[in-house]
């Protein structure tokens, strides 16, 4: 690619990389203090094992051409370890395994949601591995691989034969993300331990910052070079996500009686996920709303959910699962043809197709997911005990699993 | 010789030092502590999610002194820490049988 490009995609890959600590973080200040390290061990330790996976074959699976031009799976042995990107052959290829190294880690560091708090970390990082290749990289294949006739190249079956409209992975990384961690909690039960406060709200608004930051590379990047499109869906991401603050600080005020900093972390978060698969499809003017609705969509649902016996710790379907749905139907009724992207919203006079063409997308996703990650975490848990010992509950994960406290003294 | 002890509100410690100094007490020592007295839990909500918080931040304050200044250093603790609201804490005065500075071996009267 041009100079300018690559150095605008360096830049990106840099801001994703703040991400991972903004995501530990995010998770481990609502945690308990006693397991917040084995969260930040969680966010990394599953970025590392994706990086093994990823020399190892996991990128060929990905982006590679289509096993049998089924469009389900990319060829496992096209970038196997690596070997192929020595040389500067102008495809760029280095960078993009780079890349989305990133994204298939930044997914299974959210799928940590649905562990966290009772999870062994071995069986976790093996989790990890399994859920890459099992679950991310058909679906990563089906969203992110493009079919090139030019040169006979085979991508994945809900890009180019459904047809799916998903700019930066709403479905591959969110929903794909989101339903994951429901089923790991499903099969990993509830805490045992009253879950209490968060232990330290400012770490969360730091990580949140982090993860802000860093969705400007994850959506910029994907316009993949220095362009006009580029500098429009980091002006859509930034609306989303303010919307998205004010949406759920709009239903704690109406609802609890204060807007809490808790609340417009949690809210900027769903705002960003909802604008990740529709950030080139609406007017900066409708990704605000957008943002907000989500926002407002995912404080509701956080609630409900935690009525149900599935302990989803923090809340990653609700935010991730729920807040990419959101979004998507928003984009499918109110998208414009000004956009980068030239869909038509329903509201507009759009093709109804379009609702039809995601709402398959949607449900796929989450059904493959929930699905596929029921059984592994079923299986392992089959083979040997996933979950940590009351006891090593009760201790903390930090000092059980770790060795080690995050802090000299603990809250009462 | 007496102990006195009182657990005040966290931010209310600067103005009892400084009544205290005004009273002429030269040395204490202060602890962060939690506890509840006779008022309700308080409500905090995360995620939606209301927590009730039943142990609140607290400050306990400890200083040894001649039996004679009991009176005017109690007083001068209870005019720095009172706001008037529920919470404001307790103070309450012990005997103590010895004191010994550790740095001079110094005992009773003369350790203070």
């Amino acid at each position: 690619m041009p100079p300018a490009d690559l150095a605008w995609m360096l830049a990106a890959f840099a801001l994703v990389l703040l991400m991972f600590p903004g995501l530990a973080l995010f998770y481990g200040g609502m945690m308990k203090g006693r397991n917040a390290l084995n969260m930040f061990m969680m966010v990394m330790g599953s970025m590392a094992v994706t990086a093994v996976v990823y020399v190892g074959f996991g990128h060929g699976l990905v982006l590679g051409d289509s096993v049998g031009g089924l469009g389900l799976i990319g060829n496992p042995l096209e970038y196997a370890g690596w070997t192929a990107f020595t040389a500067d052959d102008g495809s760029d290829s280095a960078y993009w395994g780079a890349f989305y190294t990133l994204f298939a880690a930044i997914s299974i560091g959210i799928v940590a949601s649905g562990g966290a708090g009772r999870m062994r970390f071995g069986a976790w990082l093996v989790f990890s591995a399994l859920w890459i290749v099992l679950v991310y990289a058909p679906l990563a294949h089906w969203v992110f691989a493009f079919s090139d006739e030019e040169s006979g190249v085979v991508g994945g079956w809900m890009r180019n034969v459904l047809g799916l409209h998903d700019y930066a992975g709403g479905t591959a990384v969110h929903m794909n993300a989101g339903a994951s961690a429901l089923a790991l909690a499903a099969v990993l039960g509830p805490r045992r331990t009253p879950h209490g406060r968060p232990h330290n709200i400012s770490l969360v608004l730091l990580g949140a910052g982090m993860l802000f930051v860093g969705w400007i590379g994850f959506n910029g990047g994907t316009a993949a070079g220095a362009n006009f499109l580029a500098g429009y869906v980091v002006f859509t991401t930034l609306l989303a996500a303010l919307g998205g603050g004010l949406g759920f600080a709009l239903v704690e005020h109406f609802r609890d009686g204060q807007a809490t900093m808790l609340g417009f972390a949690s809210g900027l978060i769903a705002g960003l996920v909802g604008i990740t698969p529709t950030a080139d499809a609406v007017t900066p003017l409708a990704s605000l709303p957008l943002g907000l609705v989500c926002g407002a969509v995912v404080a509701w649902a956080i609630t409900w959910l935690r009525r149900r016996r599935v302990d989803d710790a923090l809340d990653a379907f609700a935010v991730h699962g729920i807040g990419g749905i959101v979004g998507t139907y928003l984009a499918v009724l109110f998208a414009s043809s000004a956009a980068p992207a030239g869909l038509t919203g329903l509201v507009f006079g759009g093709d109804p197709l379009l609702a039809l063409t995601e709402t398959i997308a949607i449900a796929v996703t989450l059904v493959y997911s929930f699905g596929v990650t029921y059984a592994i975490a079923w299986v392992m848990d089959k083979v040997r005990p996933i979950r940590v010992s009351a006891k090593q509950e009760a201790v903390g994960l930090d000092r059980a699993l770790h060795a080690e406290t995050a802090y000299d003294f603990d809250r009462i | 010789m007496k102990l006195i002890t009182a657990i005040i509100q966290p931010d209310r410690l600067d103005e009892v030092r400084e009544s205290l100094s005004a009273a002429g007490v030269t040395g204490l020592t202060a602890s962060v502590v939690k506890g509840h007295g006779a008022g309700a839990a308080r409500t905090e909500y995360y995620r939606g999610e209301a927590h009730a918080v039943e142990l609140r931040d607290k400050v306990r304050i400890e200083i040894i002194v001649a039996a004679d200044l009991e009176d005017a250093v109690v007083a001068a603790i209870v005019a720095g820490a009172r706001t008037g609201q529920i919470g404001d804490g307790k103070v309450w005065v012990t005997d103590i049988a010895r004191v010994v500075r550790v740095r001079t071996g110094e005992e009773g009267a003369q350790a203070l």
